[in-house]
């Protein structure tokens, strides 16, 4: 089934002619992706990878209908690029810029908020249902389709965990990147949530990084979760981020820091992977106590003989 | 960006918001002159971006007028926490008959601004129980709504149409007008004094989004980066110094934090993260590997996995930079991704191995920083 996109997804491309927005939209169709419009205003009229470029998302949609646009904007420009998607009645937004400013970011995931569309990023790599579609820039070649779901604030960093788990025939359902800025749109928890519900995910991976309290948040999700979770974690050794003085450590009350994530992950079941090596392993034990079990989902993590009860 | 508390003390002023009587000085003379105009005692305060400055010695109270000017003199030859004091903001001592807390922030889980106040400002505000904090959650579409703030005022403690609960209310609104016209993701007031009937911002810490600069030109722009890290930005990279022996340039936040913890793993310290992003071209990568060779690491590390970045661009940068000036440490090359055959090909011709795991990667540069 994957999450958000699948084969049937129609795409509209907004920043089409930028140097990003060109290269993707060939990427995304030679994936398999349903491009079917782009749009840059002032550009209407032009062909990007044999696909049509109109002047607004109206105009667009008049003539191609779509489900999901994704979003190379430039940063000033962005907030306006998706209010003018969500007006229009676009649902899924993929939004890949990065450095969109954080008062435009919050207005638009309020609009989004109104009008019941998902708003995944800023700042994301995408999202992709291997062997169905793929929206952003990850390279074509990492996915394969198969049961794990994978979702991560980093890019890179998931590239190298699905190529990991790819290398080991571990295949995925949905890989889904919600952005690294600290301000997202779409939520660990909201992915985990899809992840639960989604027939073809059995094993989801949690990618996540120092800093706020998204991982938390997430934790408090896991707890309720019937699908086995592995996380990583990184930035131990990295250096603190900026503190914006007492307000931000008001806010974050303890949490954001690596053994914070940790503890709460691992408090609420999930299995933590100490080196991102270390996930392919923990996923593959996960599966085969799946098929060993397949009411394990039901009643882990108590029954699984590798979860060391922390004293729950 | 970080703004310095008398550039946000400017600001508050222009909003509307009461500050202490004071003047920004730069030399003792205009300290000397200063005092003249405000009489004594007076407050010294070292125009620092580090927190902690009153702990560390930065804020003075002077008696009389030649005080002040010692005072002065001292804190202007020295750094605070590693930052050189080259401004002081000299200003009246108010009469302290209460120190609140205020300030408008993020709420990243929200997804909103949230406005954060308490009756206990001062230091201790962060180990103030959840009951001592009054929170809201700014819906975008509302904003602070006189109704809103006169919630909040109340539920602070002061009497509903007074004198103190209006002018606490018009701040709040100052600070939250500022917040958005300004682009803040921070507008700290704390210690907000109330002196007799009056409110006072004692101090004032405003951070400005930086990816909202480009439209506050009007906000002077404040550079906290060391050298290094200004030459980075400069080329479009994101640079932190450290303190380790393994310099380390990798593509992405996520994978540069995974290679300092690796090399952590195996028991040594990251000299730096540098971050070249996405898309570097091979000139850039050239910059920055130069960058990380000028802080003299005992082995670099190169981890890179090229999504839009591409491998033969990467490859290139590395070999020209072993011809044109020979590397002054062993380097590591980890590079997989697009274009990897080609940028493979292009080190080995070169006589550089390139390796596929960035583990083994990690571990061979922490053996090869002797």
């Amino acid at each position: 089934m994957s999450i958000i996109v699948n084969e049937q997804t129609r795409l509209l491309v907004q920043g089409i002619t930028g140097n990003q927005g060109m290269f993707h939209t060939e990427q995304m169709r030679s994936y398999g992706t349903k491009v079917v419009a782009g749009v840059t205003p002032g550009r209407g009229g032009a062909q990007v990878a044999g696909i049509p470029v109109y002047d607004s998302v109206r105009a667009a949609l008049a003539e191609q209908p779509a489900d999901a646009s994704v979003l190379f904007t430039p940063a000033a420009l962005t907030k306006d690029a998706a209010l003018e998607a969500m007006t229009a009645g676009i649902k899924t937004l993929v939004i890949v810029t990065e450095h969109v400013p954080l008062h435009d970011a919050i207005e638009l995931m309020a609009y989004a908020s109104l009008s019941d569309a998902t708003v995944i990023g800023p700042n994301t790599f995408g999202v992709v249902s291997p062997g169905k579609c793929k929206i952003g820039i990850p390279p074509n070649s990492l996915f394969r389709p198969g049961p794990v779901g994978v979702v991560a604030r980093s890019g890179t960093l998931s590239y190298e965990t699905v190529a990991n788990l790819s290398a080991r025939d571990i295949g995925q359902s949905t890989v889904i990147g919600i952005g690294g800025d600290r301000m997202v749109g779409l939520s660990f928890s909201q992915v985990l949530s899809d992840f639960e519900a989604d027939q073809e995910t059995k094993v989801v991976v949690l990618i996540g990084e120092i800093g706020g309290s998204a991982e938390e948040d997430a934790a408090d999700y896991i707890q309720t979760m019937t699908k086995p979770v592995v996380a990583y974690i990184t930035g131990k050794s990295a250096p603190s981020g900026k503190r914006m003085g007492h307000a931000g450590a008001i806010i974050e009350r303890g949490r954001g820091s690596y053994g914070s994530k940790t503890a709460a992950l691992r408090q609420a079941g999930a299995r933590i992977a100490t080196l991102p090596s270390e996930v392919p392993e923990l996923v593959s034990r996960e599966l085969a106590a799946l098929a060993r079990d397949p009411f394990y989902g039901l009643i882990w993590p108590s029954t699984c003989p590798d979860y060391t009860d922390p004293g729950r | 960006m970080k703004i310095f508390e008398y550039m946000g003390k400017e600001l508050f002023a222009s909003f509307g918001i009461p500050i202490p009587r004071g003047r920004v000085c730069r030399d003792v003379a205009a300290v000397r002159q200063t005092v003249g105009e405000l009489g004594t005692p007076v407050v010294i305060k070292a125009q620092v971006l580090s927190g902690g400055r009153g702990k560390a010695g930065g804020i003075k109270i002077a008696a009389d007028s030649s005080q002040a000017e010692q005072l002065s003199a001292q804190l202007l030859e020295s750094t605070i926490q590693g930052c050189p004091v080259t401004a002081l903001l000299v200003e009246e001592k108010l009469t302290v008959d209460q120190e609140l807390y205020l300030a408008i922030t993020t709420d990243p889980t929200n997804r909103c601004l949230v406005l954060i106040a308490s009756r206990h400002g001062g230091v201790e505000i962060e180990t103030m129980p959840e009951s001592a904090i009054v929170r809201h959650l700014i819906d975008p579409s509302l904003g602070l709504a006189p109704f809103i703030v006169r919630d909040v005022v109340l539920r602070l403690g002061f009497l509903p149409r007074s004198d103190q609960s209006r002018a606490l209310a018009n701040i709040m609104q100052s600070a939250y007008r500022l917040a958005k016209e300004k682009d803040a993701e921070l507008v700290e007031i704390n210690p907000l004094v109330c002196s007799g009937e009056q409110f006072v911002a004692a101090d004032a810490k405003i951070v400005i989004d930086d990816d909202a600069l480009f439209r506050q030109k009007e906000v002077e722009y404040v550079d906290e980066s060391t050298m290094i890290e200004q030459q980075a930005k400069s080329l479009g990279l994101a640079h932190v110094d450290l303190e380790g022996e393994i310099g380390v340039l990798a593509n992405g936040a996520g994978i540069t934090m995974a290679t300092l913890d690796l090399i952590n793993h195996y028991g040594k310290s990251a000299a730096n993260f540098l971050d070249i992003g996405g898309g570097a071209a091979s000139g850039v990568v050239r910059d920055a590997l130069q960058l990380v060779f000028s802080k003299h690491p005992k082995a670099v590390l190169i981890n890179v996995f090229g999504g839009i970045t591409r491998c033969d661009q990467v490859a290139q940068a590395i070999v020209d930079v072993k011809r044109q000036r020979g590397f002054l440490a062993p380097v590591v090359v980890r590079l997989v991704g697009t274009n990897q055959e080609a940028g493979q090909n292009i080190l080995q011709s070169a006589g550089i191995e390139a390796l596929t795991n960035m583990q083994e990667a990690a571990r061979k540069a922490t053996e090869l920083a002797v």
